[in-house]
């Protein structure tokens, strides 16, 4: 009868059990190039703005002579231009997702040693 | 004569995933008219293209809509590479097809559990986008993204595919064909699904033509227009023919897109058996001058992108005519003489994308 024709697949799906994750006990597993967040090797960065000018969305911030690279965590939209373009390939993108939170996230990684060198002139 | 009334339906409907505003004048429980009336979620993408440079707004391209996305990326970069002169590298043809091909089938997989939670089968429902679910982890482990994939680019693709994973997704493919086949019955052959489907909102031949319906809408009635026919990226390789049905109601416009995603299924199986080796960009120098209109095939129909350059980084003017757009007065159509309760399942039909159809 026409009017039973889900009843396969409705038994089907009562044998295999939920095809859902049970989430927080088990987590999914991100792949190698799911794109969570941008990281930063900040003491490999020279601090060309490079990324900044290509941002898409004007998330990131870099301040030459405070030695600083900051990323506004909520603007960002993971597209990954930044780290396609960055020279030293200090900048990639992490498979981890952000946190969630509850306000703007801003992010400041400064990089310790250029600054020591210049107070050292 | 009964008395007539207007009934306001939107712009937040539970049937309706994204904003549109009709306004149905009823005599009884008949529809005589639906006015339509958009721009709920207008954000000015087009407009955008003053700021951001002709390689930002890749991204920005992609964003118009969240379904359609990669089409949307790869219409704009199709565009652009026309003007620029740029010959794209056959695989990178090859991965944007499979890539096409695979947002297609999970468009139609989500308006598939849409329309069966239209009328109310929720399991159904379910099912569908258990399957649309898989097609995503798919784009996750292939791109990096489920939705945004940022994988198309002015010259080629960003990423490459293995051939193991290549190997992979026909594996997952050929396990999802038999359950889709199972799920395909349900929608064909379940008689309370085609009491809700068949005869409602009968589109003629004719009516589909003049109203310049586009996709599955003019599919189903009988008209054989399929852009990807024209051969674009690396369709002209590849063997299939336009599905077409004649009836013109709602149930052909879901057997045309049930069939679309076999037909899509097909597609990728061949693609993946004769996907050349070799680059899968090249580098892209200098600014864009001149003009150039793309169409391309979205599961929604025919897209028409124009962009207009003037040798600067910024264009001048990019214009999307997307396919909701061409099938609102279709719509407007299949809404006059019918019954109130069919009205939530005769919107869903034409596959409404509100966020394309605004930018």
């Amino acid at each position: 009868m026409s009017i039973l024709s889900m009843s396969k697949i409705l038994f089907k799906s009562i044998l295999h059990g939920p095809y859902t994750v049970l989430y927080p006990i088990r987590k999914k597993e991100n792949y190698e190039h799911t794109r969570g967040r941008v990281d930063i090797t900040v003491s490999d960065c020279i601090f060309c703005g490079l990324c900044q000018r290509r941002c898409p969305t004007g998330a990131i911030r870099v301040d030459k002579a405070g030695s600083t690279w900051s990323i506004e965590r909520l603007q960002c939209i993971q597209c990954n231009y930044c780290g396609e373009v960055c020279p030293k390939k200090c900048l990639k993108m992490g498979n981890q997702y952000t946190s969630p939170s509850f306000g703007n996230v801003r992010d400041d990684y400064t990089n310790a040693r250029v600054s020591d060198n210049t107070e050292n002139h | 004569m009964g008395n007539r009334t207007v009934i306001p339906f939107g712009p937040q409907h539970p049937v309706l995933p994204e904003p549109i505003h009709l306004d149905l004048v009823l005599e009884d429980e008949t529809v005589l008219e639906a006015v339509p009336r958009i721009g709920y979620i207008h954000r000015g993408l087009e407009k955008l293209v003053e700021k951001k440079d002709f390689q930002q707004y890749t991204y920005v391209a992609e964003r118009i809509c969240g379904i359609c996305s990669f089409m949307h990326g790869m219409g704009y970069c199709m565009a652009i590479e026309s003007i620029m002169d740029v010959k794209v590298p056959e695989r990178a043809e090859f991965l944007r097809t499979i890539w096409a091909e695979l947002s297609r089938m999970h468009s139609h997989l989500l308006w598939l559990g849409l329309l069966a939670d239209a009328f109310g089968f929720e399991s159904l429902f379910m099912h569908s986008w258990r399957l649309r679910e898989q097609v995503l982890d798919i784009f996750e482990e292939t791109t990096g993204g489920r939705i945004i994939f940022s994988v198309c680019e002015i010259g080629g693709v960003r990423k490459d595919v293995s051939p193991e994973t290549l190997n992979k997704i026909s594996g997952i493919l050929l396990s999802m064909e038999k359950e889709l086949k199972e799920l395909a019955k349900v929608f064909l052959n379940d008689s309370s699904v085609k009491y809700r489907t068949r005869g409602i909102g009968v589109l003629s031949k004719q009516a589909a033509f003049d109203l310049g319906a586009v996709g599955p809408m003019a599919k189903a009635s009988g008209i054989n227009m399929d852009l990807r026919t024209q051969g674009y990226a690396a369709y002209s390789k590849l063997q299939f023919e336009p599905i077409v049905e004649t009836d013109g109601d709602s149930y052909a416009r879901t057997s045309v897109r049930l069939r679309e995603i076999f037909q899509s299924i097909d597609l990728i199986k061949q693609a993946v058996s004769i996907i050349p080796e070799g680059e899968i960009r090249v580098k892209v120098t200098g600014n864009p001058n001149g003009e150039y209109f793309t169409r391309v095939e979205q599961p929604r129909g025919e897209v028409i992108y124009y962009v207009k350059a003037n040798g600067s980084k910024f264009l001048d003017r990019f214009r999307v005519r997307t396919p909701t757009f061409a099938n609102v007065p279709a719509l407007l159509e299949t809404l006059k003489g019918c019954a109130l309760a069919d009205i939530p399942i005769l919107i869903l039909t034409i596959d409404p994308c509100i966020s394309c159809t605004e930018r």
